[in-house]
């Protein structure tokens, strides 16, 4: 560790800017930015599965309500969202005596529920279109076989629609990723946070913002190479058979 | 051979400036001078409830344009932008309370001072700290404006002491300080006075330290307008302009409609 860091350090010493107590900066930015971004996706995903279900309900009670609730947010900008949950809620009388200010008051959690409740919305629409383009025939088949509705749900289309939303939820895990680049102007120091502090430290925008735009790109890249993993195992009765 | 080439280029540019300097007394290349501002930015730049743009600066750029018979318009453009915006063209020059340090320096060519502005440390009623002794400033949660002077002071200064976030504004900040997410505020001094009340009777906050201006590595040496390197005639006419507004008191004038106490240099 110790001859890494001084190894480092001559490589660094060419420059004024990427030095390490930058880079240590950019390192943390990295580390909140993943952090963020895991956590929302992981817990928009567990809650965009009922919700994709209730959508398709025949219930107007159970339809509508979630129907409004993407609709609003996917009909709003991230930001705007971000800036309500953020300072929205400090004008909310006496919230400073509630437990509920205990969480609100780090900038970290109104930014985790703005992007949760924005990317469980997208998730929840691109689940619904998978559900509802689930063929006919499966349905029809399991029905045959006297599987209940609820069992069809579970045994029939939620896997196969699933596995039909993963290249569109892979998409939505890398706007999430680009989107979360705002969350710097509710104060925290995630990877454009920490491009914004070098720039305005050294005012050089083309080094401090190239150099976290490389990082959003090596992000992206495992995330595709994930998704492009998963697709292959999970999909792989769509592919054309050769040999 | 990028020594030889600096070296040859620093000739050059001296030589310029020399011949520039020397003609500016009649060169009236310039009728027409965009001014780019960060608005809104009270006292300094602001709009009426009409939508007319006033305040300290553009009232002190206007008076400068008008003295050198030069017709001029502002371009609003956000702070984080506003180097970049110089260079795109997108105006002639900077009056935006930008302080000059060589940072700065080494990408656009300032004037002359044109006033300067103390900070202060700004805290709610509630608190009790004592500003000279920084263990009492241990824990604490201090809010900046994102990329100015204050916050390279508080990085510097208290970087390891305090927790530090940036905002985008002022008014951010203050919403946090009100909402109790901040303990402590750093601000620039009329910033401050403009967006909240300070030290009046029952005002929720109070300023704890005495008006900071030093050192002058980090506060500078005031606030300069900011022109394009190569510009050195327009900077130059702009000087000679800010000067005599000085000498024939429409400076004062400008300056006692806005503050309560004396920004010039």
């Amino acid at each position: 560790m110790e001859s890494l860091l001084t190894w480092l350090e001559t490589q660094l010493a060419d420059n004024s800017i990427f030095t390490l107590q930058t880079l240590s900066h950019y390192g943390a930015g990295l580390t909140t930015t993943v952090q963020l971004v895991f956590l929302s996706l992981i817990i928009g995903l567990i809650a965009a599965v009922p919700l994709a279900i209730g959508r398709g309900s025949r219930h107007a009670w159970i339809k509508w309500p979630i129907f409004a609730y993407t609709y609003v947010f996917r009909g709003t900008p991230l930001l705007i969202q971000l800036y309500l949950i953020y300072y929205g809620v400090v004008f909310v009388d006496g919230i400073q005596e509630t437990w509920l200010w205990v969480i609100l008051e780090d900038p970290f959690v109104p930014a985790l529920i703005a992007f949760t409740l924005n990317t469980a919305a997208y998730t929840t629409e691109i689940f619904r279109g998978a559900i509802k383009s689930t063929s006919k025939g499966e349905i029809e088949a399991a029905r045959a076989y006297g599987m209940s509705p609820r069992l069809t749900m579970r045994r029939i289309i939620i896997p196969s629609a699933f596995r039909r939303a993963l290249p569109a939820y892979g998409n939505e895990v890398i706007f999430m990723l680009h989107a979360s680049a705002i969350a710097s102007v509710v104060t925290i120091m995630d990877l454009t946070g920490a491009a914004r502090f070098v720039y305005a430290r050294y005012y050089a925008p083309f080094e401090a913002f190239l150099f976290v735009a490389a990082i959003y790109l090596c992000l992206t890249f495992a995330i595709l190479y994930f998704f492009r993993h998963l697709e292959k195992k999970l999909l792989a009765h769509l592919q054309p058979q050769t040999g | 051979m990028r020594s030889t080439t600096l070296t040859l280029a620093a000739v050059l540019a001296a030589g310029f400036s020399i011949s520039f300097v020397s003609s500016s007394a009649m060169a009236r290349d310039y009728d027409e001078v965009r001014l780019g501002a960060d608005v809104p930015y009270e006292p300094f730049m602001y709009r009426e409830a009409d939508g007319e743009l006033t305040g300290f600066e553009i009232e002190l750029g206007n008076a400068v344009c008008e003295h050198l018979d030069i017709k001029c318009t502002w371009v609003e453009q956000d702070w984080d932008g506003i180097i970049p915006g110089l260079m795109a063209r997108k105006y002639d020059a900077i009056m935006s309370s930008m302080a000059i340090t060589d940072e700065r320096a080494e990408r656009v060519l300032f004037s002359e001072p044109y006033y300067t502005t103390p900070s202060a440390w700004i805290t709610t009623r509630e608190h009790d700290i004592d500003i000279d002794d920084k263990s009492s400033l241990e824990d604490l949660t201090v809010g900046v404006q994102r990329a100015t002077l204050q916050d390279d002071y508080v990085t510097e200064m208290y970087g390891d002491t305090v927790e530090i976030r940036r905002y985008t504004g002022a008014n951010e900040v203050v919403n946090d300080l009100r909402s109790g997410r901040l303990d402590i505020t750093f601000m620039d001094y009329p910033i401050a006075e403009a967006t909240i009340d300070i030290d009046s009777e029952g005002s929720d906050f109070k300023r704890i330290s005495d008006f900071i201006k030093k050192p002058e590595e980090i506060f500078g040496r005031g606030v300069g307008m900011a022109f394009r390197q190569r510009d050195e005639a327009l900077a130059e006419q702009f000087n000679e302009g800010l000067e005599a507004l000085k000498d024939d008191g429409t400076y004062d004038e400008i300056m006692n409609r806005y503050f309560d106490y004396d920004v010039s240099l």
